[in-house]
C-alpha cells in the first residue's frame, strides 16, 4: 500500500465519529471578526502605515511623484551605493537622478553576483497600514524574490493612497496566491537572543520605504 | 520521533535538576517575562481578538474533521502548480524520502529553515547518516547546532542560553562548521547577529538544496506559507534550485481567505509583533523565480493517531506560536529539556504523549507536568483546552482503554506504578460515598492530632520537604454544626 | 432563600474556621444557611488525577445531596469550578462513551446554581460592603480555578476594598499559579515547591501581614511554604476576613 493510501485510510478511520452531512464550510464558519480595526480617513490610514513602518525600524520618506527620482537619487548617494539592482519593469524615470551603476534582475545572475550589489529599488503590490507591512508579488516593478533579499539596502516605493489598505484581510483580497509573495515588515530582525528583538540578520538590514503621492495633490 | 529523546527520564526527575540550575532559571525567567508583557500589549491592540481566536479554532476544527478531503485537494493544487507531493506515514519514511531527493540532486549539503516537523523526525541525523550535511540557519537553531545542544523552546530553541553563553559557543564552535567568529566578538545581541550573518552567508550563496517546513498550506490554491523574522527562511526558500518542504498533515487551511485570521493571531501570539518581519508564500514553482523543483512531503508520524481521539485531537489545532510556553509557570522553572521532546511546555505535554504514545517513562509523565492553572488555555490563539487534554491523558494512563497507535486500534492497559494511587483513589471514593465512614475518619484524625508530625517520612516527603503540614483541628466542621445546631445561639 | 453550604471535604476536615466564617457572614446578611450532613466531596481530586470514572459516583452523590436547594455556595474556587465546568463535561464524556444521558441529566440541575462565595455575595446578594472590619494589611492571591475557571474577576478585591480598616496591597505576579495543583504538589514536588517559594517571596515583598485567597487548598500549600520559609506572614481565607466585625473581630 502506498504511503498516500495508508495515511488517507488512517485519517478516514480516525474520523469515524464525524457525521457525513456536516454543514458546509462557509456556513459553518462565522467570519464575524473585523475587516479592519477602527475607522480612519484615507490620509489617516497612510499616516498609520508610516507610523507602523517606522515602529519596526523601516526608514520612511514621503514625497510626490515629481520629486521621486530626486529622493531615490539622494538616498542612494547618502548610502554611498555604487550599484543598484533594478527590476525589469521599474519606471525608468525613478532612477533618472542617480550615478549608481544599474544591475539588471536577470535569471542568469548567481546569488554571489547579487551579493556584490549594494542596493535594490522596487515598487510593491500592496501595503498594510495596521501592521506596517509591504507586500511584493513579483510583478515587473518588483522583480524576482531574491533581489530584495540579498542586497543589504532595499528602497521600496509605495504609491499612496492607492496601494495602501488598512488591514491584513483587505490585503489578502488584493493579492493573487498564484504569484510568489513576500510580506515585509521592517528590516530583517531576530528575537532569538533572550527574546529581545534585534534588527539586522540575513535580509536587508536597511529598509527605506518611500510613500509617494500624486504630484497634483501637491503634498510636500 | 527522533532517537535523541529515547530513554529520557520522567519529567519530575529531569525537572529536579533544572529547578536547581540558577543560570537556567534566570535565563528562562528573564526571557519568558519579557515576552509575556509584550504579547499582552500586542493582543490588546486588536479589539476583536476573541472573535479571531474563535474563528481560528473553528477553521482548524473544520479542517481536521474533513482532513482527508483537504489533503486530496491540496495534493491536486500543489501538483497543478508544478510541485511534487510525497506522503510519509512515519519519521523513517519521511527521512528516506528526503534523503533520496537530496541524493538525486547530487548535492551533499543542504540549508534548512527552522522547522519543528524536521526536528521531530530527526532529519538532520538521518541525513548525516547518508553523508549529507544539514546546516541550520535560524539563529537559535544555529546556536543549538553549534553547541551540540537540544532545543528547549518552539520559537526560540536556544532560550535556555543567555548572550554570554551564545558568544562562547560562537567563538569556540563556528570555525568547525565554516567561517569562524570574529576574534573580538562581544556578547551584544547585534554583534552576535552579525557574526551569524557572516557565518551563514557563504552557505546561503552556494546552496543548491533548501529544506523547510511550513506554517500553513492552503488546500484550495496549493500555497505554502513560512512565517519568519531573520530572512534565513527567504534565503532557503528562494536561492536553492531544489526546495523540499516537510509538513505535518494538520497544517492545512481550506481557503486562501483563512490566512486573514492566522496572519493576525500568529505573529502577535508568537513574537508579540503586529507582523513578523518576513512571510513567504509560494504556490508550486514559478518560472525563473526561486527553486525549479519543489517537493512537498506530507507527514503523519502519529498525527492520525491523535486525530482518532475525540478529546485529544484539538492538540492538532496548534500553530506552534509558543505563547503557552511563555506563560507556563512549570515551563519557566523546569525548562524545555525536561519535556524530553522537540515540543516542550504545555502543548508538548499533550502533543508528545499523543504523537509518540504513552509507553515511555517520559511520555507517561508528561500529562502530570502541569498544575492545571489554565494560563496556557487563556493565551492559546486557537483555544486548545490544554488542561482538558492533560486530564484526559492522565485518564488514559491510569485507566488504560482504547487508543490508536500507528493507525491500529489498541486497548491500553492501565500503566504500572499507579497501583497505590489507584487504591487510594478507590478508597477515597468509597469513603466519600459513605458519609458515615468519612466522619469516622475525620474524627480519628482530630483525636490523634497532637500526635501528628509537622513533616512526613517516605513518600510524604514530597509534601513536607518544602512545606509544613496543616494542623488538624479539634473537630471537623460537621461535628461543630451538629453540636451547635448550625452555630445558633452564639455557640462557638 | 434556602441556601446550602457546600463546604468541601478539605475545609470540613482541616479548615472548619472557614466554614464557621461563611455561616456567620451569610447569616449576618440575612441568608438562611443549611449544611446538608450527607455531603462529602465533589470528586475534583479524582477527576483531575485521571480517575473520572471514580469521580462519577461522587458527582451523582453531590447532585443527590444538593439538588433540592435554590443555591449552593462554596468557599472554594476550584471545587466550584469542578461542579460548574467539569460536571457538564463528565456528562458529555459519558454520552460519548455510549452510556446515555443519565449522568448528564443527573448533574444538570446543580450546575447553574452552584456559586463560589464571592460570586454569590456580589452577583446574587448584590453586596460588596458586607460590613466587615479587619484592621490589617492584606495582599490577595487570585487562585487559578477561581480566576480563569470561574472568571471571578475583581469580585474578591471589591469585597476586600470595602472592608473597614483593611489595607489592600497588590501582589506582584498575582495571576501566576502558586504551584499547588492538587496531586501536582506531590507528583512534581520540586517544581511545585519552586512555584510556591516564588509566590511567597512575592507576597513577602508587599510587606502585608496577611495573604488572602478564596481557596484553602492553595492556602495550605502557600501557608506551609510560608511557615517553612519563616516569613511571618499568615494565610487567611477571604471568608474569615469578610466575617470579621468590630464586635467580633477575627483573631
Amino acid at each position: 500500500m502506498s504511503g498516500r493510501d495508508r495515511i488517507l485510510g488512517r485519517v478516514r478511520r480516525a474520523l469515524a465519529d464525524v457525521p457525513p452531512d456536516e454543514v458546509p464550510y462557509e456556513q459553518a464558519l462565522q467570519r464575524d471578526y473585523l475587516r479592519e480595526h477602527g475607522a480612519r480617513s484615507v490620509e489617516e490610514t497612510v499616516e498609520l502605515l508610516a507610523e507602523n513602518l517606522a515602529d519596526y525600524r523601516a526608514i520612511v520618506h514621503r514625497t510626490t511623484s515629481k520629486e521621486l527620482a530626486d529622493v531615490i537619487g539622494r538616498l542612494l548617494s547618502e548610502r554611498g551605493s555604487k550599484s543598484v539592482l533594478v527590476p525589469s519593469g521599474l519606471d525608468a524615470e525613478w532612477l533618472g537622478r542617480t550615478d549608481a551603476g544599474r544591475a539588471d534582475d536577470r535569471a542568469e545572475s548567481t546569488p554571489a553576483e547579487l551579493d556584490r550589489v549594494e542596493s535594490v529599488v522596487t515598487g510593491c503590490a500592496v501595503a498594510v497600514a495596521e501592521t506596517g507591512t509591504i507586500v511584493l508579488d513579483g510583478s515587473p516593478d518588483q522583480g524576482r524574490r531574491r533581489i530584495t533579499l540579498v542586497p543589504d539596502h532595499h528602497i521600496c516605493v509605495v504609491r499612496v493612497p492607492e496601494q495602501v489598505v488598512s488591514s491584513v484581510p483587505q490585503a489578502l483580497e488584493r493579492l493573487d496566491p498564484a504569484r510568489p509573495l513576500t510580506w515585509i515588515s521592517g528590516p530583517s530582525a531576530t528575537s532569538d537572543i533572550e527574546l529581545d528583538r534585534v534588527e539586522g540578520v540575513h535580509g536587508p538590514r536597511t529598509l527605506e520605504v518611500i510613500l509617494v503621492s500624486d504630484s497634483s495633490e501637491g503634498r510636500g | 520521533m527522533s532517537g535523541t529523546y529515547l530513554g529520557m527520564p520522567a519529567f519530575p526527575k529531569a525537572a529536579h535538576e533544572a529547578v536547581r540550575n540558577e543560570t537556567l532559571r534566570g535565563n528562562l525567567r528573564h526571557a519568558t517575562h519579557t515576552i509575556r508583557a509584550k504579547r499582552a500589549t500586542a493582543v490588546a491592540e486588536v479589539s476583536d481578538w476573541a472573535l479571531l481566536r474563535e474563528a481560528g479554532k473553528r477553521i482548524k476544527d473544520h479542517t481536521l474533521r474533513h482532513l482527508d478531503r483537504y489533503l486530496v485537494q491540496l495534493e491536486e493544487s500543489v501538483t497543478a502548480a508544478g510541485g511534487t507531493v510525497h506522503w510519509a506515514a512515519d519519521a523513517g519514511e519521511a527521512n528516506r524520502i528526503v534523503a533520496e531527493l537530496v541524493k538525486a540532486t547530487g548535492e551533499s549539503e543542504v540549508v534548512k529553515v527552522k522547522s519543528m516537523a524536521t526536528q521531530e523526525i530527526g532529519l538532520n541525523e538521518a541525513l548525516e547518516a547518508e553523508g549529507i550535511r544539514a546546516y541550520e540557519t535560524d539563529l537559535a537553531e544555529l546556536i543549538v547546532q553549534l553547541g551540540k545542544d537540544r532545543p528547549s523552546h518552539i520559537l526560540v530553541p536556544a532560550i535556555h542560553r543567555n548572550r554570554g553563553e551564545i558568544r562562547d559557543i560562537f567563538r569556540s564552535e563556528m570555525s568547525e562548521w565554516g567561517r569562524p567568529a570574529p576574534e573580538d566578538l562581544t556578547d551584544t545581541p547585534a554583534e552576535l547577529a552579525e557574526a551569524a550573518r557572516l557565518h551563514l552567508r557563504e552557505k546561503f550563496l552556494r546552496a543548491k538544496v533548501g529544506i523547510s517546513g511550513a506554517n500553513f498550506m492552503i488546500a484550495e490554491t496549493g500555497t505554502l506559507v513560512v512565517v519568519e523574522s531573520e530572512g534565513n527562511g527567504r534565503m532557503c526558500l528562494t536561492l536553492p534550485e531544489t526546495l523540499i518542504s516537510v509538513v505535518g498533515i494538520e497544517k492545512i487551511l481550506p481557503t486562501w481567505r483563512d490566512l486573514e485570521v492566522f496572519l493576525q493571531t500568529l505573529p502577535r501570539s508568537s513574537t508579540a509583533e503586529r507582523m513578523n518581519p518576513y512571510t513567504s508564500m509560494w504556490t508550486g514553482t514559478t518560472d525563473e523565480d526561486g527553486p525549479r523543483n519543489f517537493h512537498l512531503v506530507l507527514l503523519d508520524n502519529g498525527r492520525t493517531d491523535t486525530l482518532a481521539d475525540e478529546v485529544g485531537r484539538q492538540a492538532l489545532r496548534c500553530i506552534r506560536c509558543s505563547a503557552c510556553l511563555n506563560v507556563c509557570p512549570v515551563y519557566e522553572r523546569a525548562g524545555g529539556h525536561a519535556y524530553g521532546s522537540v515540543y516542550p511546555g504545555p502543548i508538548g505535554a499533550i502533543l508528545s504523549p499523543q504523537l509518540r504514545g504513552t509507553g515511555s517513562e517520559i511520555d507517561a509523565s508528561l500529562p502530570y507536568a502541569s498544575s492545571l492553572c489554565g494560563a496556557c488555555y487563556e493565551v492559546c490563539p486557537v483555544a486548545i483546552d490544554i488542561p482538558e487534554v492533560l486530564v484526559h491523558l492522565r485518564e488514559r494512563i491510569v485507566e488504560g482503554g482504547p487508543a490508536t497507535r500507528e493507525g491500529n486500534k489498541v486497548v491500553l492497559k492501565p500503566a504500572k506504578g499507579h497501583a497505590a494511587e489507584r487504591a487510594a483513589m478507590r478508597a477515597a471514593r468509597w469513603a466519600f460515598s459513605h458519609p458515615g465512614a468519612l466522619r469516622t475518619g475525620q474524627r480519628m484524625a482530630s483525636r490523634t492530632r497532637r500526635l501528628h508530625p509537622r513533616t512526613l517520612p517516605g513518600p510524604g516527603k514530597a509534601w513536607s520537604g518544602s512545606r509544613d503540614l496543616p494542623t488538624v483541628p479539634a473537630e471537623p466542621f460537621r461535628d461543630w454544626w451538629q453540636r451547635t445546631g448550625g452555630g445558633k445561639g452564639g455557640a462557638k | 432563600m434556602r441556601v446550602a453550604l457546600f463546604l468541601t471535604c478539605v475545609n470540613d476536615t482541616l479548615y472548619p474556621d472557614t466554614g464557621r466564617a461563611v455561616v456567620k457572614l451569610l447569616t449576618r446578611l440575612g441568608v438562611e444557611v443549611d449544611f446538608p450532613m450527607t455531603q462529602t466531596c465533589c470528586g475534583q481530586a479524582h477527576y483531575n488525577t485521571g480517575y473520572r470514572h471514580e469521580a462519577e459516583p461522587l458527582a451523582r452523590h453531590f447532585s443527590d445531596v444538593f439538588g433540592e436547594y435554590e443555591a449552593i455556595v462554596t468557599p472554594s474556587g476550584s471545587c466550584g469550578a469542578m461542579v460548574r465546568e467539569l460536571y457538564p463535561r463528565m456528562g458529555e464524556r459519558a454520552r460519548a462513551e455510549g452510556r446515555g444521558d443519565s449522568l448528564a441529566a443527573t448533574l444538570a440541575p446543580v450546575v447553574p446554581k452552584t456559586y463560589e462565595l464571592t460570586e454569590f455575595l456580589v452577583d446574587v446578594l448584590g453586596v460588596t460592603d458586607v460590613g466587615a472590619y479587619y484592621p490589617h494589611t492584606v495582599t490577595y492571591h487570585p487562585t487559578c480555578h477561581g480566576l480563569r475557571g470561574l472568571g471571578l474577576g475583581d469580585r474578591p478585591r471589591r469585597l476586600l476594598r470595602a472592608v473597614k480598616g483593611l489595607e489592600l496591597v497588590e501582589l506582584p505576579g498575582a495571576e501566576e499559579c502558586c504551584g499547588f495543583g492538587g496531586t501536582f504538589a506531590l507528583k512534581n514536588a520540586d517544581v511545585s515547591a519552586a512555584m510556591g517559594a516564588d509566590k511567597v517571596r512575592n507576597a513577602a515583598s508587599t510587606g502585608a501581614e496577611v495573604l488572602c485567597a478564596a481557596d484553602n487548598s492553595c492556602l495550605m500549600h502557600i501557608g506551609g511554604t510560608m511557615a517553612r520559609l519563616s516569613t511571618g506572614m499568615r494565610p487567611v481565607h477571604i471568608a474569615e476576613i469578610l466575617a470579621s466585625t468590630e464586635e467580633e473581630p477575627a483573631v
